[in-house]
């Protein structure tokens, strides 16, 4: 077996476990009452852009699914999918690109299809919800979280660019 | 912190069901309830599932905190349905037996009151049953039983890998987010929401990169001992099915069929007496 696949093993693991931890413990208030930003889909595109589409895939399941259970609410599957859906979406656009500016291109057209896409139409398959109150709930979603991650990601990967040695850094002594 | 899932150890029949069993009939059983909207089945479902919870010796003071929880979520979103089309249950039932009169073009009908039925005992019928895994489910068996039932073992292991760093990462966190405290970041409502953005991220940029570190120190530790070399492997939490297993799994995969059955009998998803 190859390292890559040992490599995105760990890496779904830590960030599931990340995941996790940012969406059930880190709330942060936003102006509107009773609604929470969540960072964790930052997190999940940085990551996504990372290791590839198969690790954002399936943090984002496995670490969505684990905040459902820890509530207990049963685990909404519609929108654990549409968590899935995007993190395959980012790491499939930053497969050849990871620049800033592309992450962020990647991350937006992601959000849309994932909660305004996705998440709505497998809630009026499950669950028979009204169509224009799924579709609202979607719009808000998306529009936060395209903010929130537009703001996270690109500092992640800012600062993990600057960890990285650049080619050419190294000089020969004379 | 150890017991961010509920898990309640006691002595019970349910207890003693593998964890691959568990999570066979809880897919099963969310499945069931989710296909149909009989108001018949989602009536049955709830009964079932008290009765479970009688056999698994679970207190209801042991859930009250989850139970909570997920009511005030229930009612809320049954709130937005009803504001949002309170014609909803007209569009799906196809009749229209008027109450009252509302606002605008919209009545209050027999239709909507239903339909908010069955949503209310739909979250009935899978919220139980939830909490009931979850509170009699150890987290590491529920790792080893995904590979039971024919998920991968790579995978599994992904998510045995998230629950035991979970409590490490939360650990790590609340560390990071002290420190930065103590340098003077602030997160509270008293700062604008691009600063408390900014904050957020001086506390996830450290903890971001101390975790890339981590999986490259946790990938070289596997490749060490050896991992994914062979195509099967054995977990220490596994165990081998008994009777009680088998039934619980043939009970539940009934229900499905029992639900899917109804939804052809009565030639729709829904269903409604005539009054």
């Amino acid at each position: 077996m190859k390292k890559n696949v040992v490599k995105s093993i760990v890496a779904i693991g830590i960030g599931a476990a990340l995941f996790f931890v940012l969406g059930r413990f880190v709330a942060i208030p936003s102006p509107v009452p009773n609604t929470n930003i969540s960072t964790q889909y930052g997190l999940l595109a940085f990551l996504a852009c990372v290791y590839g589409p198969v690790v954002g895939a399936l943090a984002g399941l496995i670490g969505h699914a684990l905040i459902d259970f820890s509530y207990g609410w049963g685990i909404w599957w519609s929108w654990v999918i549409a968590s899935a859906v995007f993190g395959l979406l980012v790491g499939l656009f930053s497969l050849k690109k990871k620049t800033v500016a592309s992450l962020n291109i990647s991350q937006v057209i992601a959000h849309a299809i994932a909660w305004i896409g996705v998440a709505p139409v497998l809630d009026i398959v499950m669950y028979a919800e009204p169509v224009d109150k799924i579709f609202l709930q979607g719009a808000v979603a998306a529009v936060a979280n395209i903010v929130t991650t537009a703001i996270i990601a690109t500092l992640l990967l800012l600062a993990y660019n600057a960890t990285k040695p650049k080619a050419g850094s190294l000089k020969k002594e004379k | 912190m150890t017991n961010i899932f509920n898990y309640i150890d006691r002595k019970s029949p349910i207890h003693n069901l593998t964890g691959a069993t568990k999570f066979v009939c809880l897919l099963l059983w969310s499945f069931a309830a989710m296909v149909t909207f009989d108001t018949k089945i989602l009536a049955l479902l709830p009964v079932v599932s008290f009765i479970l919870f009688g056999l698994s010796k679970i207190k209801l003071k042991d859930i009250s905190f989850l139970l909570v929880f997920t009511l005030v979520f229930m009612v809320m979103n049954n709130v937005l349905v009803f504001l949002f089309s309170p014609m909803h249950g007209t569009e799906l039932y196809g009749s229209c037996t008027e109450i009252c009169k509302l606002w605008g073009n919209n009545y209050l009908t027999v239709e909507q009151l239903w339909y908010h039925l069955n949503l209310v005992l739909k979250y009935f019928s899978t919220m139980p049953i939830v909490i009931l895994f979850i509170s009699t489910t150890e987290p590491s068996e529920f790792a080893a039983s995904l590979n039971k039932i024919g998920v991968k073992y790579t995978i599994a292991y992904a998510v045995s890998l998230a629950l035991r760093y979970i409590p490490d990462v939360q650990r790590e966190y609340h560390e990071i987010s002290l420190a930065q405290q103590a340098r003077g970041i602030e997160m509270s409502s008293k700062e604008n929401i691009v600063k408390r953005l900014k904050s957020a991220s001086a506390i996830l940029i450290p903890l971001v990169l101390q975790s890339l570190e981590r999986i490259d120190v946790i990938t070289n530790a596997m490749e060490l001992r050896g991992f994914g070399k062979n195509r099967k492997r054995t977990w220490y939490r596994s165990r081998k099915f008994t009777k009680a297993d088998i039934i619980s799994m043939i009970f539940c995969g009934a229900l499905l069929l029992l639900s899917i059955g109804m939804n052809i009998y009565n030639g729709s998803r829904f269903w409604m007496p005539h009054f």
